[in-house]
């Protein structure tokens, strides 16, 4: 809920930023995986987190935002680092219509 | 002269009947014992003998009272489950050769139904104008939905039908069997056989009727014994009316029995015996189950030369017994070469028992690992404030699939502690990662208010 509230008043970009390091850490806490700081240079391959982790995150993401960009996008390199992540949840054309919503 | 297990069934109700026992929906009742000197078909058994009938009644009562006239007369009957889309019967009609249909439809017309002989079925009971005789053996068709919702013609006998079922034993003083099944199904055909050949009055439920109004009515007739699917179970615990009854003993069948509804039953009727019985359509009736526990007791499998004989093969379980369907009429074979017929349920052994895991056809994979809904269902089911759970996949980019669950749980009143629903998502989710790999724990929860039984009272598995 929290999250939710503030995604009203902050930026896109903060918004999106801040509900993807949310469900990562949630995901690493329920699945028990150490994670480190989250910044836009982690390499997400030397995370912890298995595509389990990675399954989940992308499902809860679009529970909370509305949508999946691996789904929608019809060519899908998938992201190499957190920023590259963060980055392909940005650039999908459903973001800017979920955002308000 | 067929002797025994062999004899038609009118033939054992002068016998095991007593003139009290009654077979009873919501607005009628009739004693079979009646059926040795009146007929329900207005007495035109003559225009039916040999001949290959349908019975298609919208009141399960008719039906039952057609069976109990026409088996060892007709040469063969099909029974119609309730609700069964029109659009099937000419296959149907034409597979089975039918030449008459037992109706109490007054809509029913002859361009409708192929030009077969309409025979009237109802509750009011006409003098039969001569002995009722009849001894050949009559071959039951009972229809199954298949993967494509065609349903598939499973041939039984009555001998095969009634195995697992002693005949001719006394009735126990006062029973009064009922069943949330309807009695056109293979599991609600149990009860109502039991009840014919032994005696005892039968309590059938009504379509118009909610579960609370059944209960209630079953309750009205002092029921003993009842049965029904661990769905069923499920939507009768929800309702007030449960406490009503006090069953001495609770039977499930057709679907998983989780330690979740098991322990629910023991807990709502503390002086019944809780029986979960495994058995279908094509298999027959293999085993019952009374003590308390999920699964079957490892030692059943194996028994070489048993009435019932069991074997894994490729984790599911194979049957081979003289209570398994003969075939599919006009359709593949259903038994193997050495007699035993697929079950299509997974088993897996954990010490010195076997649980089901699922069907050979519900598995979901998430990322290469298969999981089947039903073991994750079971886990969900055993938090004391879960009534009933589905566990389905979600497509997922990653993996392919991954798991989420709809729960419904049970009325703030009928727990002890006021819990939020927030809590109790994150208590079940404590719960599956405790007790799965994490492959098998749902990513998302959502609480729901009911989920969809079918009409063979199954949890429904497939959005519609």
């Amino acid at each position: 809920m929290n999250a939710n509230g503030e995604a009203a008043v902050r930026p896109l970009t903060t918004s999106l930023r801040a509900a993807i390091e949310a469900e990562f850490e949630q995901v690493a806490k329920e699945q028990d995986k150490t994670l480190p700081a989250l910044s836009s240079d982690l390499i997400l391959a030397d995370c912890d987190l298995d595509s389990l982790c990675f399954a989940i995150i992308v499902a809860r993401l679009e529970d909370r935002l509305g949508f999946d960009p691996f789904s929608i996008a019809e060519d899908v390199a998938f992201p190499v680092t957190f920023g590259d992540f963060v980055d392909f949840y940005e650039a999908c054309p459903a973001a800017g219509a979920n955002a308000s919503g | 002269m067929r002797r025994g297990n062999d004899a038609p069934l009118w033939a054992g109700l002068s016998t095991a009947s007593s003139p009290a026992a009654l077979l009873r929906n919501a607005t009628a009742s009739v004693a079979p014992g009646a059926l040795t000197r009146f007929s329900s078909l207005g007495g035109r058994l003559e225009a039916l003998r040999q001949r290959s009938v349908l019975i298609r009644t919208q009141d399960q009562l008719v039906s039952g009272l057609a069976l109990i006239e026409l088996d060892g007369i007709a040469r063969r009957l099909v029974l119609c489950p309730p609700g069964l889309p029109a659009i099937h019967l000419p296959a149907i009609m034409a597979a089975a050769e039918i030449e008459a249909i037992v109706s109490d439809r007054p809509d029913d017309d002859v361009e409708a139904t192929g030009g077969a002989t309409i025979i009237p079925g109802s509750t009011s009971l006409v003098p039969l104008a001569a002995e009722r005789c009849g001894e050949r053996e009559t071959e039951w068709i009972l229809l199954t939905s298949g993967t494509t919702g065609r349903p598939k013609l499973v041939v039984h006998t009555l001998a095969s039908l009634t195995g697992a079922i002693s005949r001719g034993s006394a009735p126990a003083t006062g029973s009064v069997w009922s069943t949330f099944y309807d009695i056109r199904r293979y599991g609600g055909l149990q009860i109502f056989l039991r009840a014919v050949l032994g005696g005892t009055s039968l309590i059938l439920s009504s379509p118009a009727e909610t579960v609370g109004e059944f209960l209630a009515r079953a309750a009205g007739s002092s029921v003993t014994h009842i049965s029904g699917t661990p769905s069923h179970w499920r939507r009768a615990l929800m309702s007030p009316s449960a406490h009503r009854i006090a069953p001495r003993y609770v039977r499930l069948s057709g679907e998983i029995a989780d330690q979740g509804i098991l322990d629910g039953l023991r807990a709502a009727y503390p002086g019944a015996g809780v029986a979960h019985a495994f058995a279908s359509t094509e298999a027959g009736v293999a085993f019952e189950v009374g003590d308390g526990l999920a699964g079957f007791p490892a030692d059943f499998i194996g028994r070489n030369g048993a009435a019932v004989e069991m074997k894994i093969e490729q984790g599911s379980l194979r049957i081979r017994s003289d209570r398994t369907a003969v075939g599919y009429l006009g359709g593949p074979p259903l038994r193997d070469k050495d007699g035993f017929v697929d079950t299509g349920d997974l088993v897996e052994r954990r010490g010195e028992r076997y649980y089901f895991v699922g069907r050979t056809d519900g598995v979901v994979n998430v990322g290469g690992l298969k999981v089947h809904p039903e073991e994750v269902e079971a886990v969900i089911n055993r938090h004391p404030c879960v009534r009933m759970s589905r566990v389905k996949a979600r497509k997922n980019p990653i993996t392919g699939a991954v798991l989420v669950a709809d729960i419904v749980v049970r009325a703030a009143e009928e727990t002890d502690a006021a819990v939020s629903a927030d809590a109790i998502k994150s208590e079940i989710l404590e719960a599956c990662s405790r007790q799965l790999p994490p492959f098998k724990v749902p990513t998302s929860l959502r609480l729901v208010t009911s989920l969809d039984v079918s009409d063979a009272g199954k949890l429904v598995r497939r959005d519609a």
